[in-house]
């Protein structure tokens, strides 16, 4: 007996096959299956109705903290993945800046179990790409894509030493994975607490330049041009960044970036009185970046939209701006915070956006999924676009509330999260 | 004795959020405290029942002395907290800290702290008022009011006085209440110092941007001279204090070629050879320690004032009442 799953009715969103328009997609078995017009489904067959709902590929997020090991108040692999699957995401990419540092093949195993165990979200590992993330000698990055490592990234910190970079672009081809960079020159950026400019200023804090992330950004796109290999960038937040990355990918460089939704809605206003569920690194930068940001969304420099999920225990960001530690979480309003405010201000349009936060996703790690293209994952995301929500984070599934979106009101809402057939998440 | 609304609000965090009419109107209310401390018997009633925390986790001796003699020149009683030896050193958040005051059921904090924004975080989790005496690069609006009084006494008025501020700017709480200050009561304001320490983007705030001191003494009426950190020149902002003093520190020299006569101040603590010479900061031109005895009637006068007190009864106050 196979086990069917039917989406009936909806508005299917599906860019890797350019679809857009009211229908059925089966799972069979786990598996997109490919069915006739008049289909019909077995009678045990578990027929979803999805009238007035938009069905698209599973939601993949390519850059999330899970925490574990080490920083368990703060999230687990477990808290994490359901916290994906609650915000419509079918799989996530976790960072390995945990403690200590995901940099051996037994730790990446450790996270492909757990996010087995965890039954939400699809749950990708990553690997450090120095040992320790010290930024010295390069981890075991064979060993660890053994072990399930999608990708390779000392992320939270970038690598300094640019010889080393060089080496990690060209040992990682032989594995066709991408080198993961948070670009940041850290002698720029010592000490700073927010974006540079006038509120930093005023404030009196410590700003990091555009400069500091820009100067990476550089670096790593010549780098990918000397190796040949495949530079992510993560969180792009600088209008320079934009402007060179959209550069590098019209001279063939393999680079590709993410665009955060926090970078793609907010800017530094909101940091506004020492809010530390405002603090982030890259910092929220001026309306000029917000938009060379946006821009690069929608003509596609800016590959993904990543969260950066980044939980924090409450009591460690009720502290004076510059002692509260970077980061928001992202998970849970990703989906809300995007239609809304990227999509519903016209930014892009809904296929574009499904393009963003689950194609590319997939193509850019080489991830199953991405597709309702019969064959593939049967990973689907359905969500009501309608629904009018606010933002409670004390609703929420992860284990951290460090947000600055509590309170906000937003449309469009996940109603179905499904991981290879199987219903994760039902809202 | 207490008005409906109190003149400042619950908090003085910083002079940005004030208007011109309640900077004036603090200014307005030191006057007539400034008498007490001439007195013989430096003691009046207006603070009498109210409890005061002064809690400072930077060291300070000038300012926390000047607070403690306010308070209880008011007849507030007052405890001080120091950073060192307390349960802060023993690793007490701020905000353990902040409730923990608040269950002793104190009237008043007053805060200094090495972090932008400590003062406004802890004036959000606890109903005391608080009184911001510097917290980290952000404000010291106290420092900043006895600088406006000092040049109002001297100059009898701020409207048009073109005021320079000399110095490190961009690590400066000092400089930045000063600018908040002066430009709202009509200042023209310029910053001095080498690039490294005065950042362009202060010239968004409204105020001219010079780095050569020369300039800065032809065309100011008055300068205040910010202390230059040691540490400033182990960080590389500076090469060395010889050359800082060279380029940027103010001598007599300077000030005899200045087109008029120069007012300076200081906010202490002063390194004599290195941001100011000597002969400057104990010459004609100096209100230094002026600044110093205002800094106590202004502090009177806020804290007068955030007890509830009313500017015009301040007089009153003084001889019998409670504010």
């Amino acid at each position: 007996m196979s086990e069917v799953v039917v989406f009936r009715g909806g508005r299917v969103v599906d860019p890797s096959r350019s679809v857009d328009g009211v229908g059925d997609v089966v799972v069979v078995d786990g598996w997109i299956a490919d069915v006739p017009a008049e289909y019909t489904p077995p009678e045990d067959a578990r027929v979803i109705d999805c009238a007035g709902l938009v069905v698209t590929p599973g939601l993949i997020d390519v850059h999330v903290h899970l925490r574990e090991p080490g920083e368990e108040h703060k999230e687990t692999i477990t808290t994490g993945a359901r916290a994906a699957a609650a915000g419509g995401f079918t799989a996530i990419v976790a960072m390995p800046n945990t403690d200590p540092p995901t940099d051996d093949p037994a730790a990446v195993g450790y996270v492909v179990a757990e996010g087995r165990k965890a039954g939400a979200a699809r749950v990708y590992p990553t690997g450090c790409i120095t040992l320790d993330r010290k930024g010295e000698r390069l981890a075991l990055v064979g060993e660890m894509v053994d072990a399930g490592a999608v990708a390779i990234t000392d992320d939270g910190s970038p690598v300094m030493d640019s010889g080393l970079m060089r080496l990690a672009l060209l040992y990682a081809q032989a594995f066709d994975i991408p080198v993961a960079d948070h670009p940041e020159d850290l002698t720029l950026a010592a000490g700073g607490a927010m974006n540079a400019g006038l509120a930093s200023a005023r404030m009196g804090l410590p700003g990091k330049p555009n400069a500091a992330e820009d100067i990476h950004i550089i670096r790593d796109i010549l780098l990918a041009e000397l190796t040949g290999g495949h530079i992510h960038l993560q969180h792009v937040s600088t209008r320079m960044g934009v402007e060179m990355i959209r550069q590098a990918k019209a001279r063939g460089v393999r680079v590709t970036a993410e665009a955060s939704p926090h970078h793609l809605v907010l800017t530094e206003d909101a940091v506004e009185g020492y809010r530390t569920e405002a603090k982030m690194n890259p910092p929220l930068r001026s309306a000029e970046d917000r938009a060379a940001v946006r821009a690069g969304l929608a003509d596609g420099t800016l590959d993904t939209i990543a969260t950066d999920h980044a939980p924090h225990h409450y009591d460690e960001k009720e502290a004076a701006f510059q002692d509260a530690p970077n980061g928001i979480v992202g998970l849970e309003t990703a989906l809300g915070i995007i239609l809304t405010h990227v999509v519903g201000e016209g930014v892009i349009d809904l296929s574009t956006m499904v393009e963003r936060m689950s194609c590319q996703p997939a193509r850019a790690f080489g991830l199953p999924g991405g597709t309702l293209a019969p064959g593939s994952v049967g990973d689907v995301t359905v969500f009501d676009p309608a629904a009018v929500w606010t933002v409670d984070p004390k609703a929420f599934r992860s284990k951290s509330r460090n947000t600055p979106f509590g309170g906000w009101e937003l449309k469009g809402r996940p109603r179905y999260t499904v991981v290879g057939g199987r219903t994760v998440w039902e809202g | 004795m207490t008005t409906a609304e109190p003149p400042l609000g619950k908090d003085l965090i910083g002079l940005e959020p004030l208007s011109r009419e309640q900077i004036l109107s603090i200014l307005d209310t030191a006057e007539p405290f400034k008498e007490i401390s001439e007195r013989r018997i430096k003691k009046v009633p207006v603070l009498r029942g109210k409890t005061i925390v002064n809690l400072f986790f930077e060291p300070s001796t000038r300012t926390r002395v000047s607070f403690e003699f306010a308070e209880k020149r008011l007849s507030a009683d007052t405890v001080n907290i120091a950073a060192s030896g307390s349960s802060v050193s023993k690793g007490e958040t701020l905000v353990d800290t902040a409730r923990n005051l608040e269950a002793m059921r104190i009237d008043m904090v007053v805060i200094r702290h090495g972090a932008s924004g400590a003062a406004g975080f802890l004036a959000e989790r606890i109903p005391s008022n608080v009184i911001n005496a510097g917290d980290g690069s952000h404000e010291h609006p106290t420092q900043g009011l006895l600088d406006l009084l000092t040049i109002r006494d001297h100059r009898g008025s701020i409207e048009g006085l073109k005021v320079c501020i000399v110095g490190d700017v961009l690590h400066s709480r000092v400089a930045r209440s000063n600018i908040y200050g002066l430009l709202k009561l009509g200042a023209e304001v310029a910053v001095c110092g080498p690039p490294t320490l005065v950042p362009r983007s202060f010239a968004e705030l409204g105020v001219s941007v010079f780095h050569r001191v020369e300039e800065a003494i032809e065309w100011a009426d008055v300068l205040n001279v910010l202390r230059l950190q040691l540490e400033r020149m182990q960080a590389g902002y500076v090469p060395s204090l010889r050359e800082y003093n060279r380029i940027w520190g103010i001598s007599t020299e300077r000030l005899e070629r200045a087109p008029r006569d120069i007012l300076v101040l200081h906010p202490g603590p002063m390194n004599r050879g290195v941001e100011i010479d000597s002969d400057v900061a104990d010459g004609p031109h100096s209100v230094i320690l002026n600044q110093v005895t205002n800094g106590v009637a202004v502090r009177m006068a806020v804290l007068y004032l955030l007890a509830g007190g009313a500017p015009e009864r301040a007089e009153a106050a003084k001889h019998g009442g409670e504010a």
